[in-house]
């Protein structure tokens, strides 16, 4: 178990960050991406440093690699830096995601490019890349982080809620094509997480929310990655192509 | 080594078929039962092993053992004139 290595894209924060710690937690290597565009490189290159520092303290190893995932060179180079690092890649956690609700009537071209770019290309691009590598060692663990957003849509987040159903497909295709050379692929669909977004929302609308949750309370980053951390060991070998909710039985 | 052997090796690597049942008339569907991710994942061997790219209509146009083995030859051939 100890040299299993996993790449975690946007895991300089949120659940991305618990994912990308709890795998240290259990012993994997962990590549921490960080988004290296954009005004706010500095800060998020910050937060990743930071999460190193976390990993390191557990006494697992890991290293930082900035990159924009939702262009196909940055993307690629991501992937084929971390198997450089350590000569393996066992998990790739497709992790990275943006957010902004915009009622479909005022989406406008750029906007819908940027989320479907950043959410569901960012996925192809490096599962492309990584399924290369894992069907030659006959191992690998894919894990695409949707949301139950993607599964039920939701109320100005078109965009959003496209690029997690376009996962899906992605995901399912994965599992049935590399099924056969011990490589898996499944979606985790998170409910109510608690975020610096759910963290900002006015109490009655948090409270409106919790009431439709039998769990009674918001999710944790933690409850993502526990899933996560299961799903990227031997054990998990014979779930492939599923989708499970996180979600404190909302959906059912 | 030849470069039959060599394209050999990689077949045995990614079918787990014995060598001596892989002749150069062998049709890669109906002789060896390689399916196109196998023919996929072949090919990509090759690229690595041969250190050039084979392009994907060059790809889909071997059927046979010996289709592989010419097209390297050549490209081998090519690459030192």
């Amino acid at each position: 178990m100890k040299e299993k290595t996993a790449l975690v894209t946007g895991s300089s924060r949120g659940i991305g960050r618990s994912i990308a710690l709890n795998l240290a937690q259990r012993g994997f290597k962990v590549a921490i991406n960080y988004y290296n565009g954009g005004n706010d490189a500095g800060e998020h290159l910050e937060q990743a440093q930071e999460v190193l520092q976390e990993v390191q303290t557990m006494g697992a190893e890991g290293i930082i690699i900035g990159a924009d995932v939702s262009v196909a060179e940055s993307a690629t180079a991501l992937v084929d830096q971390t198997i450089e690092k350590w000569g393996r890649l066992d998990v790739l956690v497709n992790n990275a995601a943006i957010n902004q609700d915009q009622l479909l009537l005022r989406v406008s071209d750029d906007l819908w490019d940027l989320i479907l770019k950043t959410n569901l290309y960012s996925a192809f691009y490096c599962s492309r890349t990584a399924v290369r590598y894992m069907i030659k060692k006959r191992y690998g663990r894919i894990i695409n982080i949707s949301s139950v957003v993607g599964l039920a849509g939701n109320i100005g987040q078109t965009c959003y809620a496209a690029s997690k159903s376009g996962l899906l497909g992605l995901t399912c295709s994965i599992a049935k094509e590399y099924g056969a050379r011990g490589v898996t692929a499944n979606i985790i669909a998170p409910g109510f997480i608690e975020s610096d977004m759910t963290r900002q929302l006015p109490a009655e609308v948090s409270a409106r929310m919790i009431a439709q949750i039998p769990a009674g309370r918001l999710g944790k980053a933690d409850d993502v990655a526990n899933l996560v951390c299961f799903l990227a060991t031997p054990e998990a070998s014979y779930i492939n192509g599923q989708t499970i909710r996180i979600d404190g039985g909302m959906s059912i | 080594m030849s470069v039959f052997e060599t394209v050999k090796e990689i077949i045995v690597e990614v079918k787990d078929i014995a060598a001596e049942d892989i002749k150069l008339e062998s049709n890669f569907e109906a002789d060896l039962e390689a399916d196109s991710l196998d023919i996929v994942e072949m090919i990509m061997l090759l690229e690595e092993k041969f250190d050039f790219e084979i392009p994907e209509d060059a790809a889909e146009a071997m059927k046979t053992v010996k289709d592989v083995v010419d097209y390297i030859e050549k490209r081998l051939a090519d690459d030192n004139t």
